[in-house]
């Protein structure tokens, strides 16, 4: 089962990638949810696969299951969705904001930090 | 060499004493004012009679030494090694200190950071004890450095003139590199040596010359000491250095500083000493100093600028003898040394009382001060009669010293050298106590009067040390002499000095030659100035302009590369990050071998294969959405498979919440995008989006094969089977996932949870800002803050 | 969004969600659920309820501002983190009591506080964030 989530991982890595290589903006916010998924699916699939079972105690039993899936990954990726989302949040106003005190979407054209000609460090003492 | 024995603890604090100082010295200037200055002074005071009750001791032939732990770990303490190289530099620095700060405090009297400028001096004043005083070769390297950073301070105190700021920070580069390489040199020792105490590493001396590090540790030190102490071509900012206040340069500039890289080189001399390499470079490099230090000399009329050209001379003129070599050289490098110390310091300071009460210090603008600068002109005379090297000064006795030690060493070359070296500085020596206060009365920009006590103070001290030390030689060289140059040479010396010849020697001809040389030279200074300076001008370039086309190639080179690496757009950024993320995973399995086995199919269940497949149109439904909506959607429809993924898995707890941030997340996607007119469509070049699939395609491959690498390594169970053992025993919580996010892993819980809270601030704020008018695009062009 | 039927039912589904959401959080210690899922699906309530009544009717209706709920949430944890020092256990450590009331025994531990924070900050947080970017031009 880990080989088909592997390829499956690597379709997202890749089109979360392409996303975030244009130059608009919005694409820019689709890769980033995205890539968010794949980090995701990435530490499940390497926590390894196990199908249906979760991780929860019978109870009458003190231990998971036989079978149960590894609970540790899940622990980890429940807080990093949440994460990822309030992040994802947040770029979004960003980019919004960005949007409106600079009147474009392009990346490229966002050059106010960087300006286009650029005079170089001073020179002289 | 005698063993060692412990040196008294309050050398430590005489060590941090000038730091402590340095602390209180401008408050202490506001409050006291004046008399501040003779307040610090005690500080450098008490230690220099501290170091005179040692002295006895260390003639004896003791070496002493203590210490603290600095860094355990790495074998690092700070000691310090007093011996009689260690001990006359220390004499040396306290001593010189003391009239110094003295001096500062006249000579800044007024000025609105006079506090500030105590304070530097005080910090050197301690880098520098702690230099000569370090044993161990980290402290060494980290006085080193100090004792440039307060140099590059004190250079550019007028920081309001951009050649002061030059010059700072040119010494700072310059000096700053060798101390790099003294690090390397330190670190290299004690590789070849397995110490890094200079006590035992100057025990080490066979080995080294022996070991393969030699060539290496030599020339490292090279690098350290001929920056610091100025030779050829790298003397360069030790003139411009002159842009210090004179106190400075009296101090750093000649007496103290200067002479950290002939420190080194004796310090490090029964250890690097005495080969085939030391005795050709040290003394064509110090050779070479010599000559183009005096001509540079020559040339100038600025007094300091003069005493800062003679000053590089006389450097040049140590590293020669040290690398020489025989115990003579040794003995006459030291007398010089200690000698050089007091007539510079000296000079150096009259220079400043002249240019302070006269208010100009270009020699052509100056005379007849002799009846309104008495003092002055009396203790400037007998500076410069012992560096013309007359009796009965100290300067003569060294003189005849080094003389002696060229002729035994046979080294022709070096004698003529160092005679027409030692010709042009007694010219130097007297056109700077003679011309500005003989001749007729001159008009100056300020009306010339002889400077108050703290002015005229150390010249004279200095002067009648350099006369003591000449009449009461047998006491000086059995006390200071003798025992520093065994130190230097790494075992007990003898040597034979005398200031009145008692019978007709090589030395004494040579003497005789350098006088008599140095008065031809005198009578015809401006022909010979007029003539030096021709050459310089003709060839119209210098080390010093040298150093600048240097910078700004090195600022030109840069500003190219950024605009290559910056070039200010995000995707090629991004570009850049992926393609090495790709290589750096990809890259390790082709070169190693070490990419996954190949898979074969896995055994899939219908309602897998359909959510990996709805997953994947999701994922294309992103990249060929043509409206905003569509995009959403299939934005959606990815991560609900996601969800659906975690539920066939069995975690149902990632389902649930991926299910609700799905929904959130196209919900605020919408909310936010009905709002903005943003061009969804991609409108990249073919080209372009070729080349970005290439790019993302190897990043996303790599974390497949990655992934699948992973996977088919064996699993370690250990935390899993930890949570699954205690989750109920301990923890009393069935869901295992829930007791490790809340009670196993609290702590990263709290933080996790800290940093969403977080986020909603920030999103808060943003969302408050009020919108401006667009800042874009209005390109300034080549504007800079 | 304002159709009639949507604002209709939308208060019903609200206080369902919230009552769920409750729910949810509680029982996560021994069946799927806690307190980020509770918080989320809190979160999306108000969301919703934002949507069909308008964002000034969830402020009113909420007293607090969302993210002094996320503030206290955050305090809740810290606290119930903080109670084992007083136990001289280290921080964080789990401490746990099983009174009787009225017969039941009831399990009460800080992991239960703990989780309660977890699901204020993010009922705050989500909910601020949803809120804000429901609003018009800047108003918060």
């Amino acid at each position: 089962m880990e080989p088909a989530l592997a390829v499956l991982v690597g379709l997202f890595f890749a089109t979360a990638f392409y996303l975030i290589l244009s130059k608009k903006l919005i694409r820019i916010l689709l890769g980033v949810a995205i890539m968010g998924n794949a980090v995701n699916l990435l530490i499940f699939t390497a926590g390894r696969l196990t199908r249906e079972v979760p991780p929860i105690i019978a109870l009458d039993a003190y231990t998971p299951p036989a079978g149960a899936a590894n609970a540790l990954p899940q622990a980890l990726i429940l807080t990093a969705i949440v994460i990822s989302f309030s992040f994802f949040a947040f770029l979004l106003v960003l980019a919004f904001r960005a949007y409106q005190d600079l009147g474009t979407d392009d990346t490229d054209a966002m050059r106010v930090a960087e300006p286009v000609a650029d005079a170089g460090p001073p020179q002289g003492y | 060499m005698p063993a060692s024995t412990t040196a008294p603890t309050w050398i430590l604090i005489a060590l941090a004493a000038p730091f402590l100082a340095a602390l209180v010295a401008p408050v202490l200037h506001r409050f006291a004012g004046r008399a501040a200055a003779w307040i610090l002074a005690v500080v450098p005071f008490a230690a220099f009679l501290g170091f005179v009750s040692l002295v006895g001791e260390v003639a004896g032939g003791a070496r002493l030494t203590t210490g603290l732990d600095w860094w355990p770990s790495y074998g690092v303490r700070f000691s310090v090694l007093v011996d009689g190289l260690s001990l006359a530099f220390a004499l040396l620095v306290t001593g010189i200190g003391t009239l110094i700060v003295l001096y500062a405090g006249g000579y800044m009297k007024g000025h609105p950071q006079a506090g500030r400028f105590l304070s530097f001096m005080l910090l050197f004043m301690g880098a520098m004890l702690g230099l000569v005083l370090a044993d161990d070769g980290i402290t060494l390297f980290v006085m080193w450095e100090a004792t440039s950073i307060t140099s590059f301070l004190l250079i550019g105190f007028d920081h309001s003139r951009a050649r002061a700021r030059r010059a700072a920070l040119q010494a700072l580069v310059i000096t700053g590199a060798g101390g790099l390489c003294l690090l390397a040199a330190v670190i290299l020792i004690g590789g070849a040596t397995g110490t890094r105490t200079l006590s035992e590493v100057v025990m080490t001396g066979d080995q080294i010359r022996a070991s393969t590090l030699y060539l290496p540790i030599f020339l490292l030190v090279l690098g350290a000491a001929f920056t610091k102490s100025a030779q050829v071509p790298l003397h360069v900012w030790l003139p411009n250095a002159m842009e210090a206040p004179t106190p400075v340069s009296a101090y750093l500039h000649s007496a103290t500083m200067v002479k950290a890289g002939v420190y080194l080189l004796m310090r490090l001399h029964p250890v690097l000493g005495g080969t085939p390499e030391w005795t050709t470079v040290l003394p064509i490099a110090g050779g070479a100093t010599l000559i183009v230090g005096t001509l540079m000399a020559v040339r100038q009329t600025d007094l300091k600028l003069m005493l800062a050209q003679t000053t590089v001379a006389s450097l040049g003129l140590l590293v020669l003898l040290v690398g020489v070599s025989t115990d003579a050289a040794i003995v006459g490098a030291v007398g010089y040394l200690l000698a050089h110390a007091f007539f510079k310091g000296a000079l150096f300071m009259v220079a400043g009382t002249i240019d302070h009460e006269a208010g100009t210090r270009d020699v052509t603008k100056l005379g007849g001060l002799r009846t309104l600068m008495p003092v002055t002109f009396a203790s400037a005379l007998v500076a410069a009669v012992s560096m013309a090297g007359l009796p009965p000064m100290i300067g003569f006795v060294a003189k005849e010293a080094l003389y002696l030690g060229l002729d035994d060493a046979g080294r022709w070359g070096l004698v003529v050298a160092a005679v027409v070296g030692n010709a042009l500085m007694f010219v130097i020596g007297f056109a700077i106590a003679l011309k500005p206060f003989l001749g007729p009365e001159v008009h100056t920009p300020k009306h010339a009067h002889e400077g108050p006590i703290e002015l005229i103070l150390g010249p004279i001290v200095l002067g009648a040390v350099g006369l003591g030390a000449a009449l009461l030689l047998h006491g000086f060289a059995e006390t200071l002499i003798l025992p520093m140059a065994g130190a230097v040479a790494g075992r007990p010396v003898t040597a034979d000095l005398h200031l009145i010849p008692t019978y007709v020697s090589m030395p004494l001809i040579l003497s005789l030659a350098t006088i008599g040389l140095g008065v031809l030279a005198y009578r015809s200074l401006s022909t010979l100035r007029a003539s030096v300076d021709g050459v310089v001008r003709a060839v119209g370039w210098g080390p010093d302009r040298g150093f600048d086309q240097i910078v700004a190639g090195i600022v030109a080179s840069a500003g190219a590369i950024v605009r290559i690496v910056q070039p200010g757009r995000l995707e090629l950024y991004m570009a850049m990050v992926l393609g090495f993320v790709a290589v750096t995973i990809i890259a390790p399995m082709v070169l190693f071998d070490e990419g996954p086995s190949w898979p074969g199919v896995p055994a899939m269940r219908l309602t897998e294969v359909a959510v990996i497949g709805i997953a994947v149109a999701g994922l294309a439904a992103v990249l060929v959405a043509k409206t905003r909506l569509t995009a959403i959607v299939s934005l959606g429809i990815q991560g609900f498979a996601v969800a659906v993924l975690f539920v066939l898995f069995g975690a149902p707890d990632l389902a649930f919440t991926q299910f609700m941030v799905e929904t959130l997340s196209v919900v605020i996607l919408a909310l936010v995008l009905t709002r903005l007119s943003l061009g969804e469509r991609d409108h990249r070049p073919f080209r372009q989006k070729f080349w970005d699939g290439v790019v993302a395609g190897s990043v996303g491959l790599g974390f497949m094969l990655l992934l699948l690498k992973v996977t088919q390594a064996p699993f370690d169970r250990t935390l899993t089977d930890f949570y699954d053992a205690y989750s109920r025993t301990i923890a009393h919580g069935r869901n295992v996932v829930n007791v490790i996010i809340v009670d196993f892993r609290g702590l990263d819980t709290l933080g996790e949870i800290a940093v969403v809270m977080i986020t909603g601030l920030a999103i808060l704020a943003l969302v408050r800002v009020k919108a401006r008018a667009p800042i874009l695009p209005t390109p300034e062009k080549g504007k800079r803050p | 969004m304002n159709t009639i039927i949507f604002r209709t039912v939308s208060p019903v589904l609200v206080a369902l969600t919230l009552l769920f959401s409750a729910f949810v959080t509680l029982r996560g210690h021994n069946e799927p659920g806690g307190g980020f899922i509770g918080g989320l699906i809190a979160a999306s309530a108000f969301a919703l309820y934002g949507l069909s009544h308008g964002v000034p009717t969830v402020r009113r209706a909420l007293r607090f501002h969302p993210m002094e709920i996320a503030g206290f949430g955050l305090l809740l944890a810290g606290g119930a983190g903080l109670l084992s020092i007083v136990f001289a256990r280290p921080f964080l450590t789990g401490l746990w009591t099983f009174p009787s009331v009225l017969g039941v025994e009831v399990a009460l531990s800080t992991p239960l506080f703990f989780d309660l924070g977890v699901y204020f900050v993010v009922t705050g947080t989500m909910t601020s964030i949803a809120l804000a970017l429901e609003a018009r031009e800047g108003g918060v």
